[in-house]
């Protein structure tokens, strides 16, 4: 019939259009491809990652590096999701540290242990390994070791004849208070609180600094300590007082640097990639006024022992599990983690092999650029008091209950106790599962 | 015109001011953003106008390369990936739904009730129901990141909506027009083609219309299904640019501004099918 | 336009026959494409509903019967989020349809301008959301926003204030943004329902005596039954089902006081890789938009009073 005809031709024009349309151009039989995430937030810029990617390419003509970047927030979904498909979306992911529980208990990450080079492990810094490494195994490459610094705008502090930064969060708070006395900032603090990581990211660099902890020896939360709950009420305090900024309730990392690099707050803490950022004229009103100061504690950190507290927020890069070319991936990580290619690009990412840190080697880092020098004596002060989040698979879901309490405290709908209290419980629950 | 009915008429007026200024006012704000560099964007008290008026934003997306971050340089990617998929989209479904929607509407047979209830349901359901198996097959059949995949998916509300505007339509075409061409010889599909369809343009163009814009207005599917540059869209793009860039607000506007004028130019220029849809969908209920 | 008459052909099949494979040949292609993305789905994500299904590769999934369910009913996030969304879908939905009423009355009473304010109306609706919903986030910005500046230059405040860190106001102000981008669809409808109405009614009305308001009450408003039904079913079916504007201005902070049910479906599924529980709470969330439509007809619908 001819209508029937008609029909059949329709039809064969749809496949046509969606043939032409949906698919992307086939990859031509050659190079091997391989897609990596990773974060386009801290650490290197995506510009200076493709560069990297493009030299790896020019040294290994088989091999094209396809880089995909993503904010944080980002990341962790589409790794899941990527997971789902096999082969699957991504060869290479960067993970951050408190990834690695959840995804080996979900089979997503490729045991490497037998491809780490003995001088790889001697080289890099010991703590960079144990992100990734699990009842011995080995799961990934260290990439970025980074660790929350306390910044400090110098101007601002010499204007309100302030000489030194503070040592104890007691003391920031009298220079607060002073800054914002004599006009200079209204809201001299700007913190990353909102439902997010990074709250939990604030909370620990306190709590630590309080003397408590996430857990205690046996493994149960300890969070809703005496010290925890102090920590806590300290942060909304700070709020009631009009000393940190009431939006950084709302805050995250970038929304933190948005407002230290526009010359609002004279005090930020946050990771590395907010120095270079303060330097960079395009971005930032505050160019060569940035200063870094060793993360405060309280005074009853100090008599119970604490040293320096701050939180570790590394990350590195993991092959997935299920890729179908893990010798290839696994070369690029290792060119993305050699030392040359470090040394290169330090400015925004120190090295992580403890070796550049020592002797000579020191000597050219910190002549690598001009940042060097204030970048890697803040790291090598701050690191070694970086603490850990708690290493378990349902880390998302106890992370996303404390960021609740630690919200409803801050806003008012909870005291302090209470929701502490309420995310211990959860976290007990959680376990128990 | 007396005293009163003038008095009434400025009277109205004077309430459609309030109407243009909460319509306009964030729209125009947006566009002040857009057009404004940081020191302009960042300052207290607020600028209404910026001082220095700037069209880089708009620069950095059309002509990436000197663009700061990375996100304006795929802008212009992700607006042709919307286009492409929100005109498949369209297309696909115009055709195999009003082959279906005139089925349900002039031919009785036995599940005819039934599947126009059906398909009626399937708007209950929320995307995020459909998601997971979803992507499941997509990876399987390896469509991830491939704009055929938002395709197929984005088929899955579209076409039984495309279907339920055209059914409407479709019952509105006199039925004696058709018996006429039944008369003369014609079979079903000849009236369909010869009689129905050049009837209902306006109806196909309005159903075209509101397909286009909900497939361009579609934002967890590309989230999930794509973030590659073959296929994000223009919602995802947006999207990272929350948070991510907090400092390039400016950019973000700009890219807020383009993403928002081909669905509204669509809209204004085929706004008289606007109301005859909203009309058809009230009659039939 | 006259069309040959075809040669006589022996009918091999009645006409009903003929007419019923003309219809499944019409509604073929689309069935497929509905089968393969719709109804698959549903009934996977419904299986999937009665499992434990954590993510990952090579997990075993275990058979829970209706375990998913009871464990989110006996959830107080889940009922505190029920309740947000109820007030997210009533306020919204409500406010629209007040608005919407009230517009579309004013466009139909012909003020100047009333064809560009008609046109106004489409732009709103036709930004995508998620546009409209950066747009908001900026306008609610702390240290910036168009709403602080707006106030403070009127002096209704003294200091910026943190909008989108109130807790109880932030769920208002995401409420405010849907409005501002879907009342006007609200107000297209009613007021192209309006134009259809016969005028001679309310003139015979006014002739007999009765007031503006009660020509409103008693004569307009059942005539515009069907328009406001269908405005609602819609508008609150998509409602209760809101995420993508949530998830631009505030992530379902702060403190959850912005999570809504499909939000809380997202974190189930991805967030926190508990596929089953994601699967169950999407299937309340249709069960019950499927409700709620079906008690709007139920309520609503009168048949005798449609065109």
């Amino acid at each position: 019939m001819r209508s029937l005809h008609k029909i059949s031709l329709l039809l064969l024009a749809l496949l046509f259009i969606i043939g032409t349309v949906g698919c992307a151009p086939q990859q031509a039989s050659g190079p091997v491809t391989i897609h990596v995430l990773t974060m386009d937030q801290a650490g290197l810029k995506p510009a200076e990652i493709d560069e990297i990617a493009r030299e790896f390419e020019a040294k290994n003509p088989d091999i094209k590096v396809n880089m995909e970047y993503l904010g944080y927030d980002f990341i962790h979904d589409k790794i899941t999701t990527g997971m789902a498909a096999n082969p699957p979306a991504y060869d290479a992911v960067m993970i951050d540290v408190i990834w690695p529980d959840e995804f080996i208990k979900a089979g997503y990450l490729l045991d490497v242990t037998d491809r780490v080079t003995p001088e790889m492990k001697s080289g890099m810094f010991p703590a960079s390994w144990n992100g990734v490494t699990r009842n011995g195994k080995i799961y990934g490459m260290p990439w970025l070791m980074d660790v929350k610094y306390f910044m400090y705008n110098k101007d601002m502090l010499e204007k309100a004849g302030i000489t030194d930064p503070p040592k104890t969060w007691e003391e920031l708070v009298e220079q607060a208070q002073a800054i914002k006395d004599q006009g200079i900032a209204e809201f001299p603090i700007i913190w990353s609180w909102n439902q997010k990581e990074g709250v939990v990211c604030d909370y620990a660099v306190l709590l630590y600094g309080n003397g408590g902890s996430f857990v205690d020896a046996s493994g149960k939360p300890a969070f809703n300590s005496e010290q925890g709950i102090q920590a806590l009420e300290w942060m909304k305090q700070t709020l009631d007082d009009g000393l940190s900024n009431p939006s950084s309730v709302s805050a995250d990392e970038p929304a933190v640097e948005a407002d230290f690099l526009a010359g609002k707050s004279a005090f930020a803490v946050n990771w590395l990639f907010q120095y270079s950022d303060s330097n960079d004229a395009s971005k930032s009103q505050i160019v060569g006024q940035a200063a870094f100061a060793p993360m405060p504690v309280f005074q009853a950190g100090i008599d119970a022992g604490v040293k320096g507290s701050s939180v570790d927020g590394s990350s590195s890069f993991a092959i997935m599990a299920t890729t179908p070319y893990p010798d290839q991936t696994w070369k690029f990580l290792t060119y993305l983690a050699s030392n040359e290619v470090q040394m290169k690009y330090s400015k925004e990412m120190l090295p992580v092999w403890q070796t550049d840190f020592e002797g000579d080697a020191l000597k050219t880092l910190e002549a690598a650029n001009p940042t060097n020098p204030v970048t890697v004596p803040a790291f090598l002060a701050q690191f070694p008091y970086a603490n850990e989040r708690p290493t378990v698979p349902y880390y998302n879901e106890a992370s996303a209950a404390l960021q609740l309490a630690i919200q409803e405290a801050l806003t008012g709908v909870k005291s302090p106790k209470d929701a502490l209290d309420e995310a211990a419980a959860k976290w007990i629950e959680l376990a128990g599962k | 015109m007396s005293l009163r009915k003038l008095f009434r008429k400025v009277l109205l007026f004077l309430l459609t001011l309030p109407v243009f200024f909460f319509i306009f006012f964030p729209l125009l704000w947006l566009l002040s953003a857009s057009l404004s560099n940081q020191v302009d964007l960042f300052s207290v008290p607020i600028h209404w106008i910026p001082q220095h008026p700037t069209i880089q934003n708009y620069m950095d997306i059309f002509f990436p390369g000197q663009a700061a971050s990375s996100v304006p340089r795929t802008f212009a990617v992700a607006l042709l990936n919307s286009f492409k998929i929100a005109s498949a989209v369209t297309v696909i479904c115009l055709f195999i739904g009003s082959l279906a929607a005139y089925a349900l509407v002039r031919i009785p047979f036995r599940f005819n009730h039934s599947m126009q209830l059906g398909i009626i349901a399937t708007r209950m359901i929320p995307e995020i129901s459909l998601v997971l198996p979803l992507f499941i097959i997509a990876a399987r059949l390896q469509l991830i990141n491939r704009p055929v995949v938002l395709i197929l998916t984005y088929m899955s509300f579209a076409l039984p909506y495309a279907i339920w505007l055209m059914t409407a339509y479709f019952q509105t075409v006199p039925i004696e027009l058709e018996d006429a061409a039944r008369l003369d010889g014609c079979s079903r599909l000849g009236i369909l083609f010869r009689v129905v369809i050049p009837i209902s343009v306006p109806g196909l163009v309005s159903t075209a219309m509101f397909v286009f814009l909900l497939a361009w207005d579609e934002f967890f599917y590309a989230l999930i299904f794509t973030s590659t540059l073959a296929a994000k869209t223009v919602p995802v793009a947006i999207a990272e640019f929350v948070g991510r860039y907090a400092v390039n607000v400016n950019g973000m506007m700009a890219g807020g501004i383009l993403a928002a004028i081909p669905p509204v130019l669509v809209a204004l220029i085929f706004q008289r099918y606007i109301v005859s849809g909203m009309t058809a969908g009230a009659v039939k209920g | 336009m006259t069309v040959k008459p075809k040669p006589f052909r022996k009918q091999r099949f009645s006409l009903r026959q003929q007419d019923a494979r003309t219809a499944w040949l019409l509604l073929f292609p689309s069935l497929l494409v509905m089968v393969g993305v719709t109804l698959w789905p549903v009934i996977s994500t419904f299986i999937l509903s009665f499992l434990n299904a954590p993510t990952g590769l090579n997990q075993t999934r275990t058979f829970v019967g209706l375990g998913n369910y009871l464990v989110m009913l006996r959830d107080q996030l889940f009922w505190e989020t029920v309740g947000r969304t109820m007030y997210f879908t009533v306020v919204s939905v409500g406010l629209e349809l007040i608005l919407g009423l009230a517009i579309a009355q004013l466009i139909h009473s012909r003020p100047w301008g009333w064809k560009f304010l008609r046109i106004s109306l489409i732009i709103p609706w036709a930004v995508p959301t998620i546009v409209n919903g950066a747009m908001w986030r900026w306008i609610y910005s702390a240290d910036f926003g168009a709403l602080n500046g707006l106030l403070m230059q009127l002096g209704l405040i003294k200091h910026y204030v943190p909008w989108l860190t109130l807790p109880n106001m932030a769920m208002n102000l995401v409420i405010a943004a849907d409005i501002w981008h879907t009342m006007p669809f609200v107000a297209l409808v009613l007021q192209a329902a309006l134009a259809t109405l016969p005028e001679d009614l309310e003139e015979a009305a006014a002739v007999d005596g009765a007031n503006a308001w009660q020509r409103f009450w008693q004569i307009r408003m059942p005539l515009l039954r069907p328009a406001i039904l269908v405005a609602l079913i819609v508008r609150t079916v998509d409602a209760f089902r809101v995420f993508d504007i949530v998830y631009i201005i505030t992530s379902g902070g702060p403190a959850y006081k912005t999570l809504t049910i499909t939000y809380l479906t997202y974190l189930n599924s991805f967030a926190f890789g508990k596929q089953g529980i994601g699967a169950a709470l999407s299937f309340l969330i249709s069960a019950f938009t499927i409700v709620m439509a079906l008690i709007y007809i139920r309520f609503l619908y009168r048949p005798e009073e449609t065109q």
